[in-house]
């Protein structure tokens, strides 16, 4: 797997570390234990495209949010992760 | 010298003038440069080159490729050896040595053939129906005795002393395969300009033209192949990789490959490595691995002296040499037939074709001479006891026999296209080539040209590979001309499936391998496994070293025979990489013992050597562990010492390797509230503060102290496994969860050289180096910069022992001589250099958690750390922590424990249990994280968690340890062991 990372190029998957789905926002400021609690724990895990946090840790250390499908290991799209 | 009574005189692609000597089973043979293992043997007259899996049956050559079931071999010996090689593809070297496997005492009498007396305790499914019961048996009696039965070839046994390697590469387009299909492609995309990389894993370019009589423009197809090969190497844009295998496709165009450096020679070259592991990353690829033919399944038919039609075309053609003396075909397609030509003008005495089709064309029947014609029979049983001497061949007029020594097969021909459905194709069924052809959704980037492609003869096999080079060349942006295409025949391949004779009597092979008899798979359905991946893992089809190259398609049609249906309906079983058995060794490439994680050492560790250091791993880093001093003589008298001496006087030591990350920026004191559950705003210049971050979750991730040096320059410690783990944290928060905070990061780890410098005499050793570091210019938790004879020199008042202390840090390339300078200074003050141990035992008598205690599975509150949590700002984990579990006052929480017998050591890791109850996961109260000898206590002490802890001191409880042994009572205490009023740390 490759990931064209948008400041290096496209690069070998050993230089990525990878944290999962990027979907879930932080809730701020809140004691709102529900939505903490799906921001913590609830995932989605489709079959299919996906768009998940990858850290270029042997890199440019940027995060990013890949889209990757899941199927196939294709890499539709890299992308800076910063909002 | 002899050349080997089977030797042809005259032909083959071998060097005659280069004769090789080597042995096989301690016998020295000869063989020529060109040669392998197996054309070697096969020229010796061993037919006989192992015994099977299972059966300890003899068994021969009976291919002559990659795909090869039977011949495998342990090659070189010592620390080389390499078991289950297969001889078809070593490349012969001079002073080879080869060996039989799976026999004893020899390959002629083999005690463990026995077992074919006992046919039965063998069949499919064997392993499940036997060993179910009782489980104790399956180490101590089943799997030693089945191991001695049966195996594949011995491991060395020692450490591998070649080197392996990990490389990558890059192409426009990749070749995979250098037959006829394969070089056309590879040139046409080569005369483009594209970046072509031609892997072929033979060592000869040229695929099945060298193993042909065929011509192409008018000359030997393998004089032809050579000239391309020539021209192919003389383009600066293409790589030629011979003995290079693809073993796996994976998305985004990248392919594995193993290539073969040194497995031809002797010894790797210096500075070579035995095998290399490629990554070559192709925008367009071309799959052209040819075709692999298949037996039929009938009586006998792993009798050495039973080969693939095919292979012998090979061994006679390419390497000049005999399969018998009176050779008979059984075949079931045109191609077959060719092979009897070839083998009638080689001179070799063609006794008779056995075609399983009513009729074959009079050109086709032309090519076996005047030998014996057999239409609409069959080899029914193949008879011989270590090696083929006769047939029984069913005819429509009946069985009748015949003596033969060597029996050419042909059950038609496989497109080899394992790689194509790596990524999730499902293979199609032909029934005009009764084979599987390219499935439908083939991995992007890639066509398959050639034979593979079911192109089966060589004009067509040219002409798919010059168009499908052209494609691949244009895809990835080039413009290729159409090459003119070379003249060549249209050889006929018709066939009509034969799977498996009817009338054999005696067992028939499907899986050579793995020793799957047609029976088996019978069986199998019998018992309800009726679909192909049942089928194979139940009997075992298909699941050796050979991947089912020559079984798995008889194999399925023989199932769909049996079930009634089609072999489409059927389907296949899914190929996985690698398609060729890949060494551990070459995935791990360079990466192997202490080259896996490269050791670090301190910018000090040669003063800490000289200092007669014990040195642990801590991590990737190499920590002293205690210092040894004359007249000590355990661990534990040099640790007592050092402790000792830290609360009398004073110690110094190496912390490195605690992790160090700078920040930056106008709002560090806001995110660091935020990374951090205590607040961090309200801290001022030339301050520090213990932190403590938590996951999301709520749990604690890790602890250390962060100093603010200037309005905008902080620097944070972490603990040293978590160093790497925090700073990928802290870089998320960052980037995604508050870009908007004016923070920016740097890792300094590696750029600071630090040393804690604790116990009453540390503020006289300093002041000998820093002039007043008295309280009012360095008061407790104080972070300040000192000039160190012209070095900048941070100096931070903190204690993990609980004694006056200091941490000075200097950039790296002065820590060695700042280890030396402050024992200078400690001269006369009693200074003593101390290890990661005393630094233990110090911080369990202060009841300072480490990494024992921060073990992912603890909060603030187990810590008893729960005042840290603010309750005035947001930061990560805040809510998570609230949870109720989280809370439950039953949780354990951290406290002190000793020993009742204080000469008792107590292990952490016990788990705690009210004194009296019985020793069951319900009664479980809480664990023991850190132990250490107390020397200021004299006697053992520990850190642990229990339940309530801190309501229970005084009370008793049992340390119960299952796994050490260990049954010990202890009393909980409160975790500061030692000065609880915490007056020592200013005095």
């Amino acid at each position: 797997m490759r990931i064209p990372c948008p400041f290096c190029g496209p690069r070998d998957l050993s230089e990525f570390a990878y944290l999962g789905d990027a979907a879930p926002v932080r809730p701020a400021e809140t004691s709102d234990a529900t939505a903490v609690f799906d921001y913590v724990y609830l995932r989605a895990n489709p079959a299919g495209p996906h768009r998940e946090r990858w850290y270029h840790a042997s890199g440019c250390r940027l995060w990013l949010t890949v889209t990757r499908d899941t199927r196939t290991h294709e890499v539709l799209f890299a992308e800076e992760a910063a909002p | 010298m002899s050349v080997g009574p089977y030797r042809l005189p005259t032909g083959g692609a071998i060097d005659r003038a280069q004769a090789l000597s080597f042995r096989f089973d301690g016998t020295s043979l000869t063989g020529f440069a060109g040669d392998t293992l197996a054309s070697a043997l096969l020229a010796n007259g061993h037919r006989v080159v192992g015994r099977s899996f299972k059966y300890h049956r003899p068994r021969g050559v009976l291919t002559a490729g990659p795909e090869e079931p039977n011949a495998l071999v342990e090659l070189r010996s010592g620390a080389r050896r390499e078991p289950n090689t297969k001889a078809t593809t070593a490349e012969l070297f001079d002073g080879l040595e080869a060996a039989s496997q799976n026999r004893w005492p020899s390959l002629r009498f083999d005690i463990g053939a026995a077992a074919r007396l006992a046919g039965s305790a063998a069949s499919a499914g064997f392993y499940y129906k036997t060993f179910m019961w009782p489980a104790a048996f399956w180490e101590k009696v089943y799997e030693p005795a089945i191991r001695r039965a049966a195996g594949l070839g011995r491991a060395s046994g020692v450490e591998d002393p070649d080197t392996y390697e990990k490389a990558f590469a890059f192409c426009d387009v990749l070749v995979i395969g250098g037959g006829p299909a394969g070089l056309i492609a590879a040139l046409t995309a080569g005369r483009s300009g594209a970046r072509v990389i031609l892997c072929d894993e033979d060592f000869v370019l040229g695929g099945r033209l060298n193993a042909e009589r065929t011509e192409i423009d008018g000359q030997p197809a393998a004089i032809w192949a050579a000239a391309i090969a020539t021209e192919l190497e003389a383009l600066p844009n293409v790589r030629v990789m011979r003995r290079t295998a693809v073993v796996g496709v994976y998305d985004g165009g990248t392919y594995a490959a193993l290539e073969r450096v040194a497995d031809h020679l002797l010894e790797p070259p210096f500075g070579q490595p035995r095998q290399r592991f490629w990554r070559i990353v192709a925008k367009t690829a071309v799959l052209a691995t040819g075709a692999v033919e298949r037996p039929i399944v009938f009586g006998g038919n792993d009798k050495p002296g039973v080969m693939m039609a095919g292979a012998v075309r090979t061994y006679l053609n390419r390497f000049s040499v005999a399969p018998g003396r009176r050779v008979a075909f059984f075949a079931n397609n045109d191609d077959a037939w060719t092979t009897a030509a070839d083998l009638r003008a080689a001179g070799v005495d063609l006794v008779a074709v056995i075609d399983s089709r009513a009729e074959v064309a009079d050109h086709i029947r032309a090519k076996a001479g005047n030998a014996r014609v057999e239409l609409s029979a069959a080899v029914a049983d193949a008879k011989g006891g270590y090696g083929l001497t006769s047939l029984q061949i069913a005819t429509p007029k009946g069985r009748i026999a015949l003596d033969a020594d060597a029996l050419a097969v042909s059950g038609g021909w496989n497109p080899q296209l394992g790689l194509a459905t790596h990524l999730g194709g499902k293979p199609q069924w032909s029934e005009r080539h009764a084979a599987f052809l390219l499935p439908a959704d083939l991995p992007a980037g890639l066509t398959v040209a050639g034979a593979a492609n079911g192109m089966m003869t060589t004009a067509e096999a040219l002409a798919d590979g010059a168009a499908k080079g052209a494609t691949a060349a244009d895809a990835a942006g080039f413009t290729a001309a159409p090459a003119p295409l070379p003249r060549a025949s249209d050889e006929s391949f018709a066939v009509a499936p034969l799977w498996q004779v009817a009338a054999s009597r005696t067992k028939a092979f499907v899986d050579f391998q793995n020793d799957v008899t047609a029976s088996d798979l019978a069986l199998s359905v019998r018992e309800g496994f009726t679909s192909v991946e049942h089928l194979k893992r139940y009997t075992t089809l298909g699941m050796a070293t050979d991947q089912g190259r020559t079984s798995n398609v008889n194999g399925l049609a023989m199932l769909a025979a049996l079930t009634g249906r089609g072999i489409a309906e059927t389907g296949a079983t899914r190929a996985r990489p690698p398609e060729r058995p890949v060494a551990f060794g070459a995935l791990a490439g360079l990466h192997r013992g202490k080259h896996l994680k490269p050791t670090r050492l301190t910018p000090s560790h040669r003063w800490a050597a000289s200092e007669g250091a014990v040195f642990i791993e801590a991590g990737p880093w190499l920590r002293a562990q205690w210092y040894p001093r004359p007249g000590e003589k355990t661990w534990l008298d040099s640790v007592s010492r050092e402790a000792a001496a830290v609360r009398s006087a004073v110690g110094i030591c190496d912390v490195s390797t605690l992790g160090k990350i700078a920040l930056f920026g106008r709002d560090v004191g806001a995110f660091l509230d935020r990374v951090y559950c205590n607040t961090f705003s309200t801290l001022p210049v030339g301050k520090l503060r213990y932190g403590l971050m938590l996951r999301e979750d709520g749990f604690v991730m890790d602890d250390g102290t962060t100093a603010r040096l200037s309005e905008n320059e902080w620097v944070m410690s972490t603990t040293t496994a978590n160093a790497a783990k925090v700073m990928h944290h802290l870089e998320l928060a960052r980037q995604v969860l508050w870009p908007q905070l004016d923070v920016r990061l740097a890792s300094v780890t590696e750029q600071w050289a630090q040393f804690a410098i604790a116990g009453p005499n540390a503020r006289a050793l300093l002041e000998r180096l820093l002039g007043d570091v008295s309280d009012e210019v360095v008061p407790y938790l104080a972070a300040r910069i000192f000039d160190l004879g012209g070095i900048p020199a941070r100096l931070f008042r903190v204690s993990f022992s609980g004694e006056r202390a200091y941490e000075i840090a200097v950039p790296a390339q002065y820590g060695d001589a700042l280890a030396h300078e402050l024992m200078w200074a400690g001269e006369g003050l009693g200074v003593t250099p101390y290890g990661t141990e005393a630094l233990g035992v110090l911080r369990i008598e202060k009841g300072h958690v480490a990494g024992n205690e921060l073990n992912g599975q603890t909060t603030a509150r187990d810590l008893g750390l729960g005042k840290m949590m603010s309750a005035k700002k947001d930061y990560i984990g805040r809510v998570m922590a609230a949870r109720p579990a989280l809370i439950d006052p039953d949780r354990p929480m951290l406290a002190g424990f000793r020993a009742v017998d204080p000469t008792k050591r107590p292990r952490a890791g016990a788990h705690f249990l009210k004194i009296g109850a019985p020793e069951t996961p319900e009664n479980d109260e809480g664990y023991l994280t850190s132990v250490a000898f107390s020397p200021a206590l004299n006697r053992w002490i520990g850190l642990g968690f229990i339940k309530r802890g801190p309501e229970r001191v005084g009370e008793r409880i049992r340390a119960y340890d299952r796994m050490q042994g260990g049954d010990l009572e202890l009393e909980i205490c409160a975790p500061v062991f030692v000065d609880p009023e915490g007056t020592r740390v200013h005095g």
